[in-house]
């Protein structure tokens, strides 16, 4: 094949990874592809290639992706077994479950905190004496405290999260400008509707945003919790192939993760931009969307 | 126009005092101040930044308490002696420096927020008044639009519209156009203008700009540099209405002349001591 | 409106009263702190001795030790050299992970932010690995470091390096570029404009970030403690201290633990708070 024959799909090449560039918004995909590569020839260099001697006990690449793409895998987990499955649902129903429940209570307790300073003086000192305690010193007690084996895995993903939202929803309440509240009392607003119609829609934003750390806490939080006490889920997929020295199952298990935890992280981005269009639509005409 | 449209919205001012108290050291803003606002007069109050001038605005909106003196808006007692901080309300409505239009509600929402949150009017005939008003205001077709997807000139005139939905006694605004440019700002002049000869509020106005407060007032107070009281009240003997001809008429340049002396003054002596604008 | 300037105005100088009414304030707020703590320490203590004056256990409640044993338990622990081992090992850890993430996250942060190619680069291989919790990486890091102490280290750094990296990227970008423009223009070169300008333009956000990894630093150490302890590694700090207590059956101590470690960890944000603000005086928190 000459140059010349090969210019056409080269061109071809090029049309398609600017069009999916677009799609990603990224300016130089052909760069992010690139860093990619490295990373994962990187990889494969040091422990196929050069089988440098610290990289001795790592997984080759290939054999991770034979085993993640296998119809049989060794090791029993793969795309194509029903296992693989489970765990990821697992972790994620308990993700949404205490996720949910953090929302619920945190939002309005963070609300309070925020809006009115009796709560604040009352709740914000016992707050604050819990949050540095870190999520999983609370273990044992959890698991001396709450029955079930189910219980404690969430409760400390919940306890995580609540933190983070709540905090965040304080913050951003304080962080309203004074002139909004200002302005609907001078219109004849009753507290009740300040509070309503000016703190929560005023607030929101910086509530996705805690969101959005309260989620990847949330994450944090359960794999701990996964790989200390419980069964199923990835963070005890990620224990058991460990202990089982079924290391490319390992990496599988972390590599999901990642791919999960970024995907629910965009889902509360895409939610919160969905509540707030007159947001994403301002942001547009700063030249920022 | 009836007679109980020009009558309401006489703001007195009687030896107002402000103190504030940052870091533990104290800081007077407002000294003595003195001033008859007449209603349905455009009062401008001219001085350098930082003066204190906004405290007056705050003090008569009821966002602060007084140390001294007091108040009264058609006789009636705001704040005093005896009640430190006037009540906040849609007597007095606020139009704000940086604009206050909540930017989560569309521009109709806005307006018709007042009466709403007052209680006279259903949501839905609120939202009917707010639209004739923003078709006579000339904002007609921009109902649905969010402030943040407008221009600043178009927001400061919904935010205006939503102050008069609620007929105030005075509108108090704070710097209003600052932060606009000059072709905008004229344009807005004499949207206000028209406004105001249609409904004759009594507007307090605080600016910095001279030949804004020329044009618009009946009255430019000049205010002292930090503490802030009255240094001298110009009268503005062009007759109103007025149209943007007047800016080049010989007798603005002569009055323009004289209150440029008397805020440099002012305003050097602000410059020299460094302060903060407010 | 703010009265910054400190300014007295001869004759009119208002002290006292002001001064008095801010501690009345503040009275108001500690008292109503002090009645919430003591009512929710008093709960507890009723809860958690649920048999002794109800008859029957509360759930939940009455499994935790109460108030009055953790106060027992501390005041042995106090005695016992083992339990400040603990601290100290604790705390090295956090100072360790802390610091060589600090020295490498800030750098290769400043990096990303000036450098569009690297950035390109390495961003997305960076936003990948990211949404991986540090604690994922602790089997494979104890895989991949000859020595204990280096893989809890190495998860640590992974946990502080991801948050600073992210802030003082932030950081970056939030330089008012009329800024840059304006050095340009006075003919500065690109190493004074990096030194003089975006250096200090992006302490804020470094301050920031290390206040948030410090935070997630001791999460972090706590976690991996627990974890390596689990699997019959004798690390010590304060997370093994508190696993210990549970396999060996001393509740109390469990929360002597938990306690301690709070503690710890707001000292250790609070110092960081310190320092950090010593990196930005011209800003006040």
């Amino acid at each position: 094949m000459t140059a010349n024959d090969a210019r056409p799909s080269l061109n071809r090449l090029a049309e398609t990874l600017s069009s999916l560039a677009e799609a990603f918004r990224c300016p130089a995909l052909y760069l992010a592809v690139l860093g990619y590569a490295l990373m994962l020839g990187f990889w494969y260099l040091t422990v196929q290639v050069l089988k440098l001697p610290r990289f001795a006990q790592m997984p080759a690449l290939t054999d991770v992706l034979k085993e993640w793409f296998s119809r049989d895998p060794a090791y029993g987990v793969s795309i194509f077994t029903r296992i693989y499955y489970q765990h990821i649902l697992v972790s994620l129903r308990r993700i949404g479950i205490a996720f949910a429940l953090a929302t619920s209570l945190g939002v309005p307790v963070g609300l309070m905190l925020g809006w009115s300073k009796t709560f604040r003086d009352y709740v914000f000192p016992l707050f604050e004496m819990l949050r540095p305690i870190p999520i999983l010193a609370w273990v044992p007690l959890a698991i001396i405290m709450l029955p079930g084996d189910e219980l404690p895995v969430v409760y400390l993903t919940f306890l995580a999260s609540f933190f983070a939202t709540a905090l965040n929803t304080m913050l951003g309440v304080r962080s309203i400008d004074p002139s909004y509240a200002l302005a609907a009392q001078c219109l004849g607003a009753s507290r009740w509707r300040i509070f309503a119609e000016v703190i929560v829609p005023g607030a929101l934003p910086f509530i996705f945003t805690g969101l959005q750390i309260s989620i990847g806490v949330a994450w944090f939080s359960l794999v701990a919790a996964e790989m200390i006490s419980g069964q199923f889920g990835l963070g005890y997929l990620i224990n058991t192939s460990y202990t089982t020295v079924q290391y490319p199952t390992l990496v599988i298990a972390m590599f999901t993760l990642g791919i999960i935890g970024f995907s629910t992280s965009a889902l509360v981005r895409r939610v919160g931009e969905a509540l707030m269009t007159w947001r994403t639509r301002q942001l547009a005409m700063d030249g920022r969307g | 126009m009836s007679a109980d449209q020009v009558s309401r919205g006489a703001l007195s001012l009687d030896n107002v005092v402000k103190i504030y108290d940052p870091d533990g050291a104290s800081v007077m803003a407002v000294d003595h101040c003195s001033l008859q606002v007449e209603a349905g007069e455009i009062c401008m109050i001219v001085g350098p930044s930082g003066c204190g001038k906004t405290s007056l605005l705050n003090a008569i909106a009821g966002f602060h308490e007084i140390d001294g003196g007091s108040i009264r808006l058609d006789g009636q007692p705001l704040c005093g002696p005896a009640r430190r901080q006037a009540p906040i309300g849609p007597d007095r409505v606020v139009v704000f420096q940086n604009g206050a239009l909540f930017p989560w509600k569309s521009n109709l929402e806005n307006i018709a927020f007042g009466p709403v949150a007052q209680g006279w009017l259903s949501r839905a005939e609120a939202r009917e008044r707010a639209r004739v008003m923003m078709a006579e205001a000339g904002l007609a077709g921009y109902e649905d639009e969010y402030p943040g997807q407008v221009s600043s000139g178009l927001r400061r005139r919904v935010e205006i519209v939503r102050a008069l939905i609620n007929d105030p006694a005075v509108l108090l605004l704070d710097e209003p156009y600052r932060a606009l440019d000059a072709l905008t700002k004229s344009v807005l002049h004499e949207a206000l203008l028209e406004i105001y000869y249609k409904t004759r509020k009594t507007i307090f106005f605080i600016t910095h700009d001279l030949e804004e407060a020329i044009f618009l007032g009946h009255r430019v107070v000049v205010m002292t540099a930090r503490p802030c009281r009255p240094k001298r009240i110009f009268e503005i003997d062009i007759p109103h209405p007025r149209d943007y001809s007047v800016l080049t008429s010989k007798r603005f340049r002569e009055i323009a002349a004289e209150v440029a002396e008397a805020v440099n003054e002012e305003a050097l002596k602000s410059f020299v001591r460094g302060e903060k604008e407010g | 409106m703010s009265s910054e300037v400190s300014l007295s105005v001869a004759g009119h100088e208002r002290r006292s009263s002001r001064v008095n009414l801010r501690r009345k304030l503040f009275a108001v707020s500690t008292r109503r702190a002090a009645i919430s703590i003591l009512l929710a320490l008093l709960l507890w203590q009723l809860g958690a001795s649920g048999p002794g004056w109800l008859g029957a256990r509360i759930p939940i409640i009455g499994a935790a030790p109460s108030p009055v044993a953790v106060a027992e338990a501390w005041s042995h622990l106090v005695a016992d050299p083992h339990y400040w081992r603990s601290w100290y090992l604790s705390l090295f850890r956090v100072l360790f992970g802390f610091a060589s993430a600090t020295l490498v996250g800030v750098p290769f942060g400043l990096l990303l932010a000036v450098n569009p190619t690297f950035r390109r680069i390495s961003y997305p291989v960076f936003e990948l690995l990211r949404p991986i919790p540090p604690l994922a990486w602790v089997p494979a890091s104890i895989i991949f470091w000859p020595t204990q102490e280096l893989s809890i280290a190495f998860v640590i750094f992974i946990g502080a390096f991801y948050t600073i990296v992210i802030n003082v990227l932030g950081g970056a970008e939030a330089i008012d570029i009329r800024l840059i423009q304006a050095a340009r223009s006075m003919g500065a070169s690109r190493g004074n404009i990096f030194w003089r300008l975006i250096l200090p333009g992006v302490a804020p956000s470094i301050r920031v970030g290390m206040e948030v990894a410090i935070g997630i630093t001791w999460e972090v150490v706590v976690a991996a403690e627990m974890i390596s302890s689990g699997s019959g590694g004798a690390g010590g700090g304060l997370g093994f201290f508190i696993w210990n207590s549970y396999i060996g059956g001393s509740y109390p101590n469990i929360v002597v633990g938990m306690i301690s470690i709070g503690i710890a960890g707001y000292a250790s944000s609070a110092a960081v708070r310190l320092a950090a603000t010593r990196l930005t005086p011209w800003q006040r928190s």
